[in-house]
């Protein structure tokens, strides 16, 4: 039994919720920049403290729970989703090691909490007793358990070609071509099923605020909400961290050291993410379910037979 | 799905396009003599106040924000009382339009920020200036019949002296 | 039926009316000025122009004045007639050539008839460039403003003035341009229906002064239904009030009772319930001195009080029938007064059982117009009931229209038909001590003191009748009359008689009563009509209790130890010394009221109780005629109205009297939730009131779901009004015992009942003349139906009861050597109670005079030597004054009302 390194323990979720809180300001500047506003620029230097202002905000409001509402579930929705976000980060491989960054199956543990986030959200619309809440909460469920399928199976053929589960090994499997040529097609997959997973936009119809108020988190207000709001920031930071580990080769790169290419591939990636938020608009719902089942499921498909297809090849 | 890819690409170029953004405070920008922003009353070119206490702006406003009590002094009458509450106003400029006497005008002022809502509560000392705003020349009361210190009656515009009931003449 | 044709479409009509009529009653927009449906039509104003064909093939017809051409069956109009409507313009606009521009400062703008029709028309812009005509206006008094430059010279205002209300200081001043409207000089207008003129006249020459000084535009005025408190005749009006105050009186269309007018006391008299004079607050007397107490500390007070023994209330005639209910509720019938003198519960009484036992009608208003045959018996109406005084001298016009009928000229054709009447005889005789208003339109005016007009009376009755007891020693002049009135009554179709108790004498109501139930025999619409002092005057004569000399006697014997007087000024009634002696006689003295009376001083309790304008209440008037009025301004909290007071005092004293709580409990006063439940309880306890149930529509009316709407729809100032308080919204204030909401929120239709009408209102007709619109024939019922209800029931024709009292006929006046007979002057402004601390009617209030016959008029002033002290007046000669009777003013001189007395008069200065 290896220690536990408490250094990584304290310190990624200290750095993952940072990262998140000024992830909020970071899309919103980067939203004002490509809808030719400037954003937030009030608060410290260029609204540095913006997130910091709205943190304060948030933790100052009153914490009220509707009468209405189931209340120990309504109170625990919102932290299921911030510790399954947080867990997850425990096997990224964020530099050379992590907290369990060897974890032998530490993708299927990945996957494990990404459909535990599922309860978060449906919890929440469940247990908020209104009617926005429980429509976002059944179109998130819906969404997101299905989207989980074809994640998991884009995933499929990374796992093959690197032949772990280990996010480490996988990272390693990548120091000399990164899984992006030929797993391409995975890949987009994965984006798309990412974008879906953490219900970002255009993907965001369990709270589409012009049909649902808010979605499942319509009767949330206070720290309750900023747990959401962190966890779907920190969703953000892992899908992009997962992509960069499994696709982007993780830390590998040329001159600089491996932590700083890490946070420079997520960081495209979750500007990316944001380019999505500014440019495209939201599909209806059966348009998504149909992107899903009808695309991504047959590509995905097709992603493990041709990726089998090949290895079968050059084996034998 | 191209289009898809084009709107992301155009969105991203936006990101070298100059801002349109105003930076407001210290950035003003320009308002138009007849831009409707805080009400006042105005005065007549002799001094007097304009506002005739007739209740046209106070009818006219659709969200019941106006509200006064006409009295009279010499003659004139006057508002006793005339009260705005700029909590509610919607700055339509419907008051502006009924009235006859150019006395309630709105102005290129929008900042009256306040942290208590009593303090949006205008009566008539804090609404009216001492002059004449965007219509320098005009006087009620010289157009209308009405007598009042220093313009007998007779003596409007249009009008002629009044009729002697003891003349015989036709 | 008749039907005629307007604008293509049938529309049934009645004979008998004038195209202008017909159309309005179609519901058709015609423009109009000079035509009043109580002025009939004269043609002045041009407006009505239509084009009338005179069949199916005529293709060009002709213009025509609507209001001037009789309606035929058949006729065929165009009001939507290019020609037609271009003349209308027209005439508007040459109206509008020497109007002034000056509608902001006008207060009749938003409820004037000239902006309606100019509307109506189209005519919008001004094309006359040359000057505007001028007029100085005059000063008219404290009643009614003059702004002569907006006059359009349509003649309303001396219709009404001269024709119409018998006035003779407004004329019509020179001609075609200049044509003035005023008095020859500076002064008040004299005639007491001045006040109208604000209604006739369609722009805004003639105005409400009083309003003007509170002024409020229409829209943003609150209405509701009410009716007049200033004496017994219970007109209708309309309350306006804005911001908690009571803004003016209008008046509110009762075809049976006061039409289209109102008497200038009803109109300008209701000053008091804005005035300092009101009581706000509780007060408690603490240690002699009152002091503002809260409320629960004054209801524990009055507990404290009823513990120490006996509880007496004394209502009074001017307290609604709730709250003299709730009192008798409270303290128990045996222990109850009616707060009147013995003489004056006397007189209510027996008027009350004559009109009850009366075999013929007891007109309301409107059919006193049409009688043809008037004796006033000892009742100057002009004073006490000056509305009914009005209907009285339109009744003089009768035999003018059987002329006008002969002659082939239309009733309502108004110039002519005066033209013709001019020489036809008069059907009015007045018998009163003094000169009156309506003498010079009647046919014999017989002074005599109150005595020998009751035996005139039983004379005329035995003249009619033979088996009435015979008067005899009449002089020769007294028997021409006799003969003259007995023939002109048994000559007439529908005879009435009017008398009253100004002058406190049952004989004079005994006489009336016995010459109408004479006619009755052969004349079954013979009627007569009782005049009472006060607004509930009747009410409490149904109600009954005891007098206050009775309680006076019960205080003296110790018997009473808290004395409960609501709304009710004692010292009106009783002499000073014996107010100082009741109250030393009872420890403690609760009034609740809602203005300071003199009394309130020594009181140990005052409360404050709500006027009539912020309660609602029902009033009896002198015709048995159950009214409710509605609450119309929503008071500041400790003001309540008297019944509520006497419910927070019952369950005051139940929680420490357990034998009062179980009587108290038994009439069910702690119970009451609304006003309908006082209602119902009084119906139960006085089967004679149960009708008052139906005076109006009970607080859970509603039309189409909804409550009925106070405030106009286009109320102003919602959301700023109050906000100098508080800038937060407040809900409106709830109105429990009403079906009214108190905002701009609820229904309102023509077809609303009239009782809960709060105002006239239709779409184009801003003016008081959409009134057309609420009534199913002009001049005729409203739309709703009807207002009030009469708790007398129509007389049985067959019974015909003995004279009631007939053979009590007084002796002839026999004059004293060193005494004069002392009778009330009662005055139209000056004797009535609240009407006083009314500003403008306290200022036409002249100062007391003592009226002498001309006769005796000797030295400029003289000391009256009353019961109650001396009092020096100056001296006033009236000519027709009969020798030895003096008049003095009633309340104006001795607070109490104890005429008529026999007093020595002395020079002044001269001793005793």
């Amino acid at each position: 039994m290896t220690p536990l390194p408490l250094a990584p323990i304290v310190l990624t979720p200290l750095v993952v919720l940072a990262l998140a809180t000024v992830l909020t300001w970071v899309e919103r500047r980067l939203l004002g920049l490509w809808q030719d506003r400037y954003g937030p620029n009030r608060v410290g230097p260029g609204g540095m403290f913006q997130a910091v202002a709205d943190g304060i905000k948030l933790l100052f409001k009153q914490d009220w729970v509707p009468p209405f509402a189931d209340r120990g579930v309504f109170v625990l929705a919102p932290a299921i989703g911030m510790m399954t976000v947080l867990l997850s980060f425990a096997v990224i491989p964020l530099a050379a090691g992590g907290i369990a960054g060897g974890l032998n199956v530490g993708l299927l543990f990945i996957l494990a909490m990404m459909g535990l986030g599922v309860y978060a959200v449906v919890l929440a619309g469940w247990a908020s007793d209104s009617k926005y809440a429980l429509l976002g909460g059944m179109r998130a469920a819906a969404q997101m358990i299905s989207y989980e399928v074809f994640m998991a199976l884009s995933l499929l053929g990374v796992v093959m070609v690197a032949g772990s589960f280990s996010l480490r090994d996988i990272v390693a499997a990548q120091s000399g071509l990164w899984f992006i040529i030929p797993q391409g097609l995975g890949f987009v997959v994965f984006l798309l099923a990412g974008i879906a997973e953490t219900h970002r936009l255009p993907f965001d119809l369990p709270e589409g605020e012009n049909e649902l108020g808010a979605g499942f988190h319509t009767e949330y207000s206070g720290m309750k909400f900023g747990m959401f709001f962190i966890a779907e920031y920190a969703g953000i930071v892992l899908v992009s961290a997962l992509a960069t580990t499994l696709y982007l080769g993780g830390g590998n790169g040329l001159l600089l050291p491996a932590p700083v290419w890490f946070a420079l591939k997520t960081g495209v990636i979750v500007a990316f993410f944001i380019l999505l938020r500014a440019g495209l608009p939201r599909p209806r719902y059966d348009q998504l379910m149909g992107l899903g089942w009808k695309v991504l499921l047959p590509l995905s498909l097709l992603n493990v037979l041709a990726t089998g297809t090949v290895m079968m090849l050059r084996a034998s | 799905m191209l289009d898809t890819l084009r709107t992301l690409l155009l969105t991203f170029l936006h990101g070298f396009h100059r801002r349109a953004t105003v930076q407001y405070p210290e950035q003003q920008p320009y308002l138009p003599p007849r831009y409707r922003g805080r009400i006042i009353l105005s005065r007549d070119p002799d001094g007097g106040e304009r506002c005739v206490a007739c209740n046209l702006c106070a009818v006219a406003c659709p969200v019941d924000c106006i509200s006064l009590q006409k009295t009279e002094r010499d003659g004139r009458w006057y508002p006793d009382y005339f009260r705005i509450n700029f909590s509610r106003c919607i700055f339509c400029g419907f008051c502006e339009e009924a009235c006859p006497t150019y006395a309630i005008q709105l102005t290129p002022d929008f900042e009256m920020g306040e942290y208590a809502r009593p303090n949006l509560v205008y009566e008539k000392e804090d609404l009216l200036i001492s002059g004449t705003g965007k219509y320098p020349g005009y006087s009620f009361h010289h157009v209308a019949g009405v007598p009042i210190p220093g313009k007998d009656r007779g003596a409007s515009e249009h009008e002629r002296a009044p009729i002697d009931l003891h003349s015989l003449l036709p | 039926m008749t039907t005629i044709r307007i604008d293509g479409r049938e529309w049934p009509t009645r004979p008998g009316i004038n195209l202008l009529q017909a159309c309005l009653e179609a519901g058709a927009n015609l423009p109009y000025f000079c035509w009043h449906p109580e002025l009939g039509s004269v043609g002045a104003c041009r407006q009505c122009a239509v084009r009338q064909f005179s069949g199916p093939d005529d293709r060009t017809g002709r213009l025509v004045m609507a209001c001037m051409t009789p309606v035929s069956d058949g006729a065929i109009i165009a009001i939507e007639d290019a020609q037609a409507r271009a003349f209308r313009e027209g005439v508007i606009e040459w109206m509008m050539v020497n109007h002034p521009h000056d509608c902001p400062v006008c207060e009749e703008g938003g409820e004037c008839h000239l902006q309606d029709m100019t509307v109506m028309t189209g005519h919008n812009q001004r094309r006359y460039r040359f000057t505007k005509r001028t007029h100085r206006n005059q000063d008219l008094g404290p009643f009614v403003k003059h702004e002569m430059n907006r006059c359009i010279a349509c003649y309303r205002c001396v219709r009404f003035y001269r024709d119409y209300a018998g006035g003779d200081d407004l004329a019509a001043f020179a001609s075609h341009d200049s044509v003035y409207f005023g008095r020859a000089e500076d002064g008040a207008l004299q005639n007491a229906f001045s006040g109208n003129l604000v209604e006739i006249c369609p722009t805004g020459v003639f105005t409400d002064k009083p309003f003007s000084g509170v002024y409020t535009r229409k829209w943003d005025l609150r209405g509701a239904p009410s009716v007049c408190v200033h004496c017994a005749v219970g007109c209708n009006i309309i309350v306006n009030a804005r911001e908690e105050s009571v803004r003016r009186i209008v008046n509110r269309y009762n075809a049976a009772v006061n039409r289209y007018m109102l008497c200038d006391r009803g109109r300008f008299g209701h000053g008091f319930v804005n005035a300092d004079s009101r009581i706000r607050m509780p007060m408690r007397s603490i240690d002699g001195h009152p002091a503002p107490v809260p409320t629960r500390d004054a209801v524990m007070q009055f507990a404290r009080m009823a513990a120490d023994g006996p509880v007496v209330g004394i209502a009074s005639p001017r307290a609604s029938m709730e709250t003299c209910f709730s009192l008798r509720a409270l303290v128990g019938e045996a222990r109850f007064s009616t707060g009147q003198t013995q003489v004056e519960q006397a007189c209510g009484q027996l008027a009350c059982t004559l009109l009850r036992q009366h075999p013929g009608v007891i007109p309301s208003l409107h059919e006193m117009e049409s009688a043809d045959g008037v004796l006033v018996l000892g009742e100057d109406v002009c004073a006490t009931a000056p509305r009914l005084g009005l209907s009285l001298r339109q009744s003089v016009r009768q035999p003018s229209f059987p002329m006008a009928d002969a002659a082939k000229v239309p009733r309502w054709m108004d110039a002519a038909v005066r033209t013709i009447g001019c020489d036809a005889p008069s059907g009015l005789f007045i018998l009163t001590p003094a000169p009156t208003d309506l003498d010079p339109v009647a046919a014999q005016c017989f002074r005599a003191v109150p005595d020998d007009i009751a035996r005139i009376g039983f004379a005329i009755a035995h003249r009619i009748d033979p088996s009435a007891p015979t008067v005899t020693d009449l002089t020769d002049e007294q028997v021409r009359l006799v003969e003259h009135a007995a023939a002109t009554l048994l000559a007439a179709k529908k005879p009435l008689v009017v008398s009253g108790m100004q002058y406190g004498s049952p004989a004079l109501m005994r006489a009336a009563a016995a010459i109408a139930s004479a006619l009755a025999r052969t004349i079954p619409a013979s009627g007569l009509s009782l005049v009472l002092p006060e607004c509930n005057s009747m009410g409490l004569a149904l109600l009954g209790g005891l007098t206050l000399e009775a309680v006076m006697a019960q205080a003296r014997a110790g018997k009473i130890a808290t004395l409960v007087i609501a709304e009710n000024d004692l010292t009106r009634r009783l002499s000073p010394a014996a107010v100082v002696e009741l109250l030393e006689a009872v420890p403690n003295i609760v009034i609740i009221d809602h203005t300071d009376t003199p009394p309130c001083r020594d009181a140990t309790l005052v409360l404050p109780a709500a006027a009539f304008s912020e309660c609602s209440g029902t009033l009896v008037s002198q015709e048995g005629r159950a009214q409710r009025f509605f609450q119309a301004v929503y008071p500041p909290q400790p003001i309540r109205a008297g019944w509520r007071w006497m419910q927070a005092l019952a369950r005051a004293q139940g929680c420490v009297n357990v034998q009062a709580a179980a009587r108290i409990q038994a009439t069910g006063l702690t119970t009451w939730q609304g006003l309908d439940d006082v209602i119902a309880a009084l119906g139960r306890a006085c089967p004679i009131l149960a009708g008052m149930v139906d005076a109006a529509p009970g607080a859970d009316y509603r039309i189409d779901g909804q409550k009925l709407r106070s405030q106009t729809y286009r109320a102003s100032g919602r959301t700023v009004i109050r906000s100098h308080i508080s800038v937060r919204d407040q809900p409106p204030p709830g109105s429990p015992d009403t079906p009214f909401s108190s905002s701009m929120e609820g229904a309102y239709t023509p077809d609303m009942p009239p009782s809960l009408v709060p105002g006239y209102q239709v779409p184009s007709w801003n003016s008081v003349q959409s009134l057309n619109r609420f009534q199913h024939e002009i001049g005729g019922d409203m739309r709703g139906g009807i207002s009030g209800v009469r708790l007398f029931p129509a007389p049985d024709a067959t019974d015909h009861p003995t004279h009631p009292c007939a053979t009590d006929i007084p002796a002839a006046f026999a004059r004293a050597e060193d005494s004069v007979l002392v009778l009330p002057d009662t005055r139209l402004f000056g004797s009535e109670e609240l009407s006083m601390l009314s500003p403008p009617v306290a200022a036409r209030a002249t100062p007391p005079t003592l009226r002498v016959p001309t006769g005796a008029a000797g030295p400029a002033h003289m000391t009256l030597h009353l019961p109650d002290g001396a009092h020096t007046l100056p001296v006033e000669p009236l000519a027709g004054l009969p020798d030895g009777v003096v008049l003095c003013p009633s309340h104006m001189v001795s607070p109490a009302f104890m005429f008529p007395c026999m007093a020595r008069i002395t020079p002044a200065g001269e001793a005793t």
